[in-house]
């Protein structure tokens, strides 16, 4: 693990850092992945399995749970930019100038 | 510092006019207006608790007895918990001005059965932390000895009992954060089978460990409350029936295993005085004390440190700064997303999102991920098969009383604090902390817990168990 591992685990998560916050948490991640690892000598070479304890598929009617426009002024109003019914949100496609 | 008190003595006070719910609300929120401002248990006090107080009167003038179970009862919520109209930040900047907009079922519940939501609690950073020291709000301090921490992650809602303002609050456990606080804080604690309990409404942290439960002045409030939040939730498909698991009989007398290696190294010695004395009163009690070995149990907080940060990681995705929460305006939308996270996020929550993120990556999932998971398992039948000789589990609820505020600061030290919870979590069986005296530190006397832990099912049994053992006792 790397100071660049680091910033490059932060732009996969969308987390902006500085070069010293990326030193810090290599630092700190090094040291919590070298505790975990134990996991594997533990562990061996067992698979996966979910075999223990009750491991079923949870079913329910299909219906809706809520009046139509329940929550829809309580959603809205916690936007941060909003335009009457909707949301606004910086231009995801970019042409080249 | 006010009388502590439970809610059965509370609800007493009530049925013979000694006092009333409005009297109670008044001089909670008086004594929260008083000792607050240094403890720090609530980051929010709900002025309209005045009005259900005045309306809980009324009721038990009208009804007496017939009044609804919590009628009139204060109780604090740790604010990871939804309450409609009401400011639900988790402790953290990302949503600092964030308003729930539905009850969680467990709020919907507790209030159906009259209790009085007086407030929101502190709380490490989206429930990461047992110190409460990662809010984003400031730490809180532990009513018991103010240079200590109250524990985490509902350490707020542990110094709100603590302190005397409620009998009782709702927390939430993803790797001991009620058992934990209980513990520093001298309070009973209660994490149930994962499932009993709907987690609609909680804001998710590891999905697949967290259960809400109640930190009281009793054993029999704690089931009290636990009994009223507990059921099936349409809402939450995690939700156990009353048969998904085989029967945990309440029996006269227990086989109570410890697991000796475990506990032989790293206890405070003076915390295994404590706990020798509990065995030997449970012994002379007529229990039957076994000594178990449970090696995966033991190692249970590598896996915890692997699962957790990916669940983290995938729950916390859904703060965009887009829909809701702390928005940082940016050039384009990944700028967006990445300034509002870099901005809304603290540094514990940032450091289990990267490794999160790096347990669950290509080439590394299998090393990782897939191995934590394959050993929760061989934890589940690790204790699946040591539950055929014993009937319960008992240890320490941790290894030590609680520690001073900014004692502990590398995350690795902290994380060790959590051994005897976190396969609780793992595995998803229940575990009750309870009061087993106190140790000194600096001429402070400070509480200390220990920890029973039942089969998958067996939250009744713990109940019983621990009501003999504290209770009765007490």
């Amino acid at each position: 693990m790397t100071k660049d591992d680091i910033l490059n685990l932060g732009a996969l998560a969308r987390i902006r850092m500085s070069h010293d916050e990326a030193a810090a948490l290599n630092t700190e991640i090094t040291a919590i992945l070298e505790y975990v690892s134990q996991v594997t000598d533990v562990v061996g070479d067992a698979a996966l399995t979910k075999n223990v304890g009750p491991v079923h598929n949870v079913f329910r009617v299909d219906e809706t749970t809520n009046e139509p426009e329940q929550y829809t002024e309580a959603l809205l109003a916690a936007m941060p930019e909003r335009s009457g019914r909707f949301m606004r949100v910086k231009k995801i496609l970019h042409t080249e100038d | 510092m006010a009388h502590q008190t439970t809610i059965a003595a509370l609800r007493q006070k009530y049925l013979t006019q000694e006092t009333t719910p409005t009297k109670v609300v008044e001089e909670a929120l008086t004594l929260i207006v008083k000792d607050d401002a240094d403890i720090h248990a609530y980051l929010e006090v709900y002025e309209a608790a005045k009005a259900e107080a005045a309306t809980a009167t009324e009721t038990f003038a009208r009804e007496g007895n017939a009044a609804p179970v919590l009628c009139g009862i204060p109780i604090a919520l740790k604010n990871n918990i939804m309450f409609t109209g009401h400011t639900t930040t988790a402790a953290s900047k990302m949503l600092e001005n964030y308003v729930a907009t539905y009850d969680a079922t467990i709020v919907k519940k507790l209030r159906a059965a009259g209790a009085i939501i007086i407030g929101a609690t502190n709380m490490d950073e989206f429930a990461m932390g047992n110190s409460t020291e990662n809010s984003a709000f400031g730490p809180t301090k532990n009513p018991c000895d103010p240079t200590r921490v109250p524990g985490g992650s509902s350490g707020g809602s542990a110094a709100a009992v603590a302190m005397g303002s409620v009998p009782a609050a709702i927390g939430t456990d993803t790797g001991g954060s009620v058992r934990q606080p209980a513990s520093f804080c001298g309070l009973v604690g209660f994490k149930p089978t994962y499932g009993a309990v709907s987690r609609y409404g909680l804001i998710a942290m590891g999905s697949s460990f967290d259960q809400a439960g109640p930190l009281t002045n009793s054993v029999a409030d704690a089931e009290l409350l636990h009994t009223i939040m507990a059921g099936q939730d349409v809402n939450d498909m995690t939700t156990i029936a009353p048969d998904t698991y085989p029967e945990v009989a309440t029996k006269d007398l227990y086989t109570i295993g410890i697991p000796r290696d475990f506990l032989a190294t790293g206890v405070d010695p003076d915390v295994m005085e404590r706990f020798e004395e509990q065995v030997a009163a449970l012994t002379s009690a007529g229990h039957t004390i076994v000594d178990v070995s449970l090696p995966l149990y033991a190692k249970g907080l590598a896996a915890y440190y692997i699962s957790i940060p990916a669940e983290v990681s995938s729950n916390l995705a859904r703060y965009d700064g887009i829909r809701y929460g702390t928005q940082v305006a940016g050039e384009n939308l990944l700028d967006g997303y990445e300034k509002s996270r870099a901005e809304g996020f603290g540094a514990e929550v940032k450091r289990r999102i990267l490794l999160g993120t790096y347990v669950l990556s290509a080439g590394y999932y299998d090393a990782y991920y897939g191995k934590a998971e394959a050993m929760r398992e061989l934890m589940r039948e690790e204790l699946r098969a040591v539950f055929e000789t014993v009937d319960v589990l008992l240890t320490p609820t941790t290894p030590t009383p609680a520690f001073a505020l900014g004692e502990i600061t590398d995350p690795l030290t902290s994380y060790v604090q959590d051994i005897f919870t976190v396969p609780v979590n793992l595995t998803g069986v229940p575990a009750i902390s309870l009061p087993m005296g106190t140790v000194t530190r600096n001429d402070v006397s400070l509480p200390v817990g220990m920890q029973f832990v039942a089969p998958h099912g067996g939250d009744a049994r713990l109940f019983d168990i621990a009501t003999r053992t504290f209770d009765q006792r007490t």
